[in-house]
């Protein structure tokens, strides 16, 4: 166990370890989304009031449920190496941020399309889409407060200061749906008890979560890859890594 | 499948549009994450590669005159 820790700790290990993953876990990755799509937009029956509308579901309820569970990512990783110092745990920080960027917008920009033939506005200052709208400003806040600092010690620190901080912001957009009155439906898919989503939509929505859950793994480990090796470009591992396979 | 025409798949009575411009950037967005950093390795790579080789030409200029 402890060996494991620290291994973690090591950039080579790491690096290796990481890129292994990725050869196996990208192709999978992209089957699974490529079958989920083709599954959702074109052999499921259309929803019975929303139409043709909903099979903007497969993208949109993933993307935002992953968006989520990639701050717990970014923030654990931060109060890791605020408390412990480890760096590989900055380097986790770093690289969830602009991924969770990405996949809130999906939800936000996902969610207006559907909104317009569905509640017939594109946006709506509801408690659901401004508390997402507050998770995008955190991602992206923490890739520009990154950016601002020279000193890449500091800036993890405020970083991960910052995304603690926005912690309080995920509890609010789980419940907002249930604590105000909102255009934004409840959810659907519970742990517990009949889910309020018929079998056959369920089965691909439930494929593309995994798909997206697959490509933040995937993402992350890539962008710690080409994090790791521009902050160890100068270690003896980098150069004999070049010399072993050229610039490739 | 549930549509009978490439027609009625694109037009999804009406709601074609928001639906396909949905998924379109979507498959934008993840191709963009997924090269940026297979982009940026290559580029890391490539740079201390050059600087690799521009060491040992800059040692083998310095044994020369002495």
């Amino acid at each position: 166990m402890w060996s494991f820790f620290h291994k973690l700790g090591s950039p080579p290990w790491l690096y290796g370890i990481a890129g292994t993953i990725v050869r196996w876990l990208l192709p999978i990755t992209i089957m699974a989304l490529l079958a989920g799509a083709a599954w959702g937009l074109l052999f499921t029956s259309p929803d019975f009031r929303q139409g043709n509308s909903y099979r903007i579901i497969y993208i949109h309820v993933p993307s935002a449920v992953v968006a989520l569970a990639g701050y717990y990512v970014m923030a654990i990783a931060g109060a890791v190496s605020l408390i412990w110092r480890m760096k590989m745990a900055d380097v986790a920080m770093k690289a969830a941020a602009p991924i969770g960027a990405a996949l809130t917008f999906i939800a936000l920009f996902t969610g207006a399309l559907w909104g317009k033939p569905t509640w017939g506005t594109w946006w709506e200052w509801d408690a659901r889409i401004t508390s997402m709208l507050i998770l995008l400003f955190l991602y992206v806040g923490v890739v520009a407060l990154y950016e601002a600092f020279d000193n890449k010690v500091a800036a993890g620190r405020a970083c991960a200061i910052l995304s603690l901080v926005g912690m309080v912001n995920i509890p609010i957009i789980y419940k907002s749906v249930d604590w105000w009155y909102s255009l934004h439906q409840p959810a659907s898919i519970k742990f517990s008890g009949e889910s309020a989503i018929d079998s056959s939509m369920l089965y691909p929505l439930l494929l593309m979560i995994g798909a997206f859950y697959a490509l933040f793994t995937c993402c992350l480990l890539m962008n710690m890859r080409a994090e790791l090796l521009q902050r160890e470009s100068r270690t003896a591992w980098v150069r004999k890594l070049v010399e072993q396979d050229g610039a490739h | 499948m549930y549509f009978d025409s490439v027609q009625s798949a694109l037009s999804m009575d009406g709601h074609g549009s928001f639906v396909w411009v949905a998924y379109l950037v979507t498959l934008l967005i993840i191709s963009a994450i997924l090269l940026l950093p297979t982009l940026r390795r290559r580029r890391l790579l490539h740079r201390v590669a050059t600087e690799l080789a521009r060491q040992e030409s800059g040692h083998a200029n310095r044994e020369g005159p002495r």
